[in-house]
C-alpha cells in the first residue's frame, strides 16, 4: 500500500446499506406479480420492484389452505425476467424460508401476514441476514418491534386481497398519529410510552426526536386505484405496494392492466397534483371487485396475524 | 472585501427515489432547494440533481412529462447536473444491462460515458467502502447499492474516483456522475463540489 493510503475495507449487509436500499424505493410502486410476463409488464409500467409470488392475496383468500413461500424455480424465472429488484414473501417466523430466499439472490424479503404464519409467538431475527426485510404493521408498537428485530422497511398491513383501502388508511393514521403524540410527550414519559407500546425504548426516543420511523414506511393492503395510491401518499407515507389491485383488474385484459399500473405509478409521483390525478384516473376499465371489510369474519382478517 | 455570492438554487428531480436526502444535505450547505416533477419547475435553477432510485421508473416518467428535452435544454443553457446511481445511468450516452424487452432505455444522452447497470450484482452484494477522490484530502465514505459503474469514457471526461479499477465518479464540464450515494453517508464534500460547479460565471465573483 502506498504511504498516505487508508485501508479500504468493504462491508456488506450493514443497517446503513439495507436502510439505504429501502430509501431508493420511495415515491414508487412495488407490484405483486405471479409470472415472468406480469413482471415484465410491471417493469415496463414503471414499478420500482416486483413482489414474486404464486398467488396474489385475492386468490390466497379464495383458495384457502396453507399459503407458503413460492417455488424457487418460479422466483428464479422472475429474477431472470427483469432488471428491477425482486422481492418475495416468507411466512411469519419461518427463518428457513428466509435463508432460502437469500440464497436465491432475492433483493428484499417480506415477512408477510398474507402467508400462513409458521410461528405464533415470534418473528424472524432479521438483523443477522444480509438481505433486507419489510414487515407489516397496524400500529406503532408493532412497527417498532419489527424495526427492533431488524426490519429495514415498514408497510401498513391494510387488508390484503380486498381491494378496499379502508384498513390501510386506518393503519397509516394510527401509526402517524401515534408518532405525532410521542413527539408532544416530555422526555421523562418515554420509558412508560415504550412499556405501553411494547416497543424498544431507543426507537421510541428516535420517534420522539424525529417524528418519523427510522426506516421508510409504505402503504399496502387494499390499494386499487390511482386515487387510493395518492391518498396514502398525501397521508404521509413514502410509497405504495399494490398486490391484487393491478393484476386482478380489467377483467384480466393485459392492456387494461398495464394502463392501470402506469396510472398508479404516475399517481404516486404526482400525488399532490389533482389535475394529473384526474387525467390518469380516466378510462381504466374495471377495478378489482373488492370485499367489504365488515363482511370478513375475524378469522379471515390477515391483519390480525403478527405479534 | 467582496460579499460572498448568494447560494445557487438547486433542483432535485423528484419523480421517484431518494430525492429527500439530497434536498436535506443541500439545505445544510445553505443552498435553496426545490423539487422538480414537471418541466416548468426547472426555471431559475442553476443546478439539478438526478437522484438514486429505479432508472427505468424515472426514465419512463421523464418521457411521459416532457422532461428529457427540458433537461437537455436546461443543460444547453448552462445548468449543471449531478447524477447519482440511477441518475448517473440517466446522464449516460450508452447504457448496458437494460432488459431486452425495453429496447432502448430512456435517458438524457448528455455525458460521454458508457454505464453498466447492476455492475456489482444483486442487493446482497451491495457494500460500503472508502474511496480516494481526486482533490479530497481524506477518503470519502461511499455506499454502493445495486450500483452501476462507468465502463468507458470518451476523451474530455475527468475520472475522479475508482473502485477496484472501475470508474465510479467522473466529471465533464458542469456534469458530474457517481455510482454511489453521497446523500446517505453525511459527508457533504461531493455536494459542495457540485454547488461550486453550479455557480454561473456571473455569480462567481
Amino acid at each position: 500500500m502506498l504511504p498516505g493510503m487508508t485501508n479500504h475495507s468493504t462491508q456488506q449487509g450493514t443497517p446503513e446499506i439495507k436502510f439505504g436500499f429501502a430509501e431508493m424505493f420511495k415515491g414508487g410502486v412495488i407490484m405483486d406479480v405471479v409470472t415472468p410476463e406480469h413482471a415484465r409488464i410491471a417493469e415496463a409500467a414503471g414499478a420500482t420492484a416486483v413482489m414474486a409470488l404464486e398467488r396474489v392475496p385475492a386468490d390466497i383468500r379464495k383458495d384457502g389452505g396453507v399459503a407458503r413461500m413460492s417455488d424457487p424455480s418460479m422466483i428464479k424465472e422472475i429474477i431472470a425476467a427483469v432488471t428491477i429488484p425482486v422481492m418475495a414473501k416468507v411466512r411469519i417466523g419461518h427463518f428457513v424460508e428466509a435463508q432460502i430466499l437469500q440464497a436465491l439472490g432475492v433483493d428484499f424479503i417480506d415477512e408477510s401476514e398474507v402467508l400462513t404464519p409458521a410461528d405464533e409467538s415470534y418473528h424472524i431475527e432479521k438483523s443477522k441476514f444480509n438481505v433486507p426485510f419489510v414487515c407489516g404493521a397496524k400500529n406503532l408498537g408493532e412497527a417498532l418491534r419489527r424495526v427492533g428485530e431488524g426490519a429495514s422497511m415498514i408497510r401498513t398491513k391494510g387488508e390484503a386481497g380486498t381491494g378496499n383501502v379502508v384498513e390501510a388508511v386506518r393503519h397509516a393514521r394510527t401509526i402517524l398519529g401515534e408518532m405525532r403524540s410521542i413527539q408532544a410527550r416530555p422526555a421523562e414519559e418515554l420509558m412508560s410510552v415504550a412499556r405501553d407500546l411494547g416497543a424498544p425504548y431507543h426507537l421510541v426516543q428516535y420517534v420522539h426526536a424525529h417524528g418519523t420511523l427510522p426506516v421508510v414506511n409504505f402503504a399496502a393492503g387494499g390499494v386499487a386505484t390511482p386515487a387510493d395510491a395518492a391518498l396514502m401518499m398525501q397521508l404521509g407515507l413514502d410509497g405504495v405496494f399494490v398486490g391484487s389491485g393491478i393484476f386482478k383488474s380489467g377483467g384480466g385484459d393485459l392492456s387494461q392492466i398495464e394502463k392501470r399500473a402506469r396510472a398508479i405509478v404516475k399517481a404516486v409521483t404526482h400525488f399532490n397534483n389533482p389535475d394529473i390525478l384526474a387525467e390518469v384516473s380516466e378510462n381504466l376499465g374495471l377495478p378489482m371487485t373488492g370485499i367489504n371489510i365488515d363482511s370478513l369474519i375475524p378469522e379471515e382478517r390477515l391483519a390480525s396475524r403478527g405479534w | 472585501m467582496t460579499p460572498s455570492p448568494s447560494p445557487p438554487t438547486i433542483g432535485v428531480l423528484a419523480l421517484q427515489g431518494a430525492f429527500r436526502e439530497h434536498k436535506r444535505l443541500l439545505q445544510t450547505l445553505g443552498a435553496q432547494v426545490s423539487e422538480v416533477r414537471l418541466p416548468q419547475q426547472l426555471e431559475g435553477l442553476s443546478g439539478l440533481i438526478l437522484p438514486g432510485g429505479e432508472s427505468t421508473t424515472i426514465g419512463n416518467l421523464m418521457v411521459e412529462y416532457g422532461l428529457i428535452q427540458a433537461i437537455r435544454d436546461f443543460h444547453a443553457s448552462g445548468g449543471a447536473i449531478f447524477g447519482t446511481c440511477a441518475g448517473m445511468i440517466l446522464l449516460a450516452r450508452t447504457i448496458h444491462g437494460t432488459p431486452p424487452q425495453f429496447g432502448v432505455q430512456p435517458c438524457l444522452d448528455l455525458m460521454d460515458i458508457t454505464v453498466q447497470r447492476n455492475a456489482f450484482g444483486r442487493q446482497v452484494d451491495s457494500f460500503r467502502t472508502s474511496l480516494d477522490v481526486s482533490g479530497f484530502e481524506t477518503p470519502f465514505p461511499a455506499v454502493f447499492i445495486r450500483a452501476p459503474i462507468i465502463e468507458a469514457v470518451l476523451p474530455g471526461i475527468e475520472v475522479l474516483a475508482e473502485h477496484q479499477g472501475q470508474i465510479v465518479l467522473a466529471r465533464s464540464g458542469n456534469l458530474l456522475a457517481g455510482s454511489f450515494h453521497p446523500e446517505l453517508t453525511g459527508d457533504a464534500r461531493i455536494h459542495e463540489l457540485f454547488l461550486s460547479m453550479s455557480r454561473r460565471p456571473e455569480q462567481a465573483h
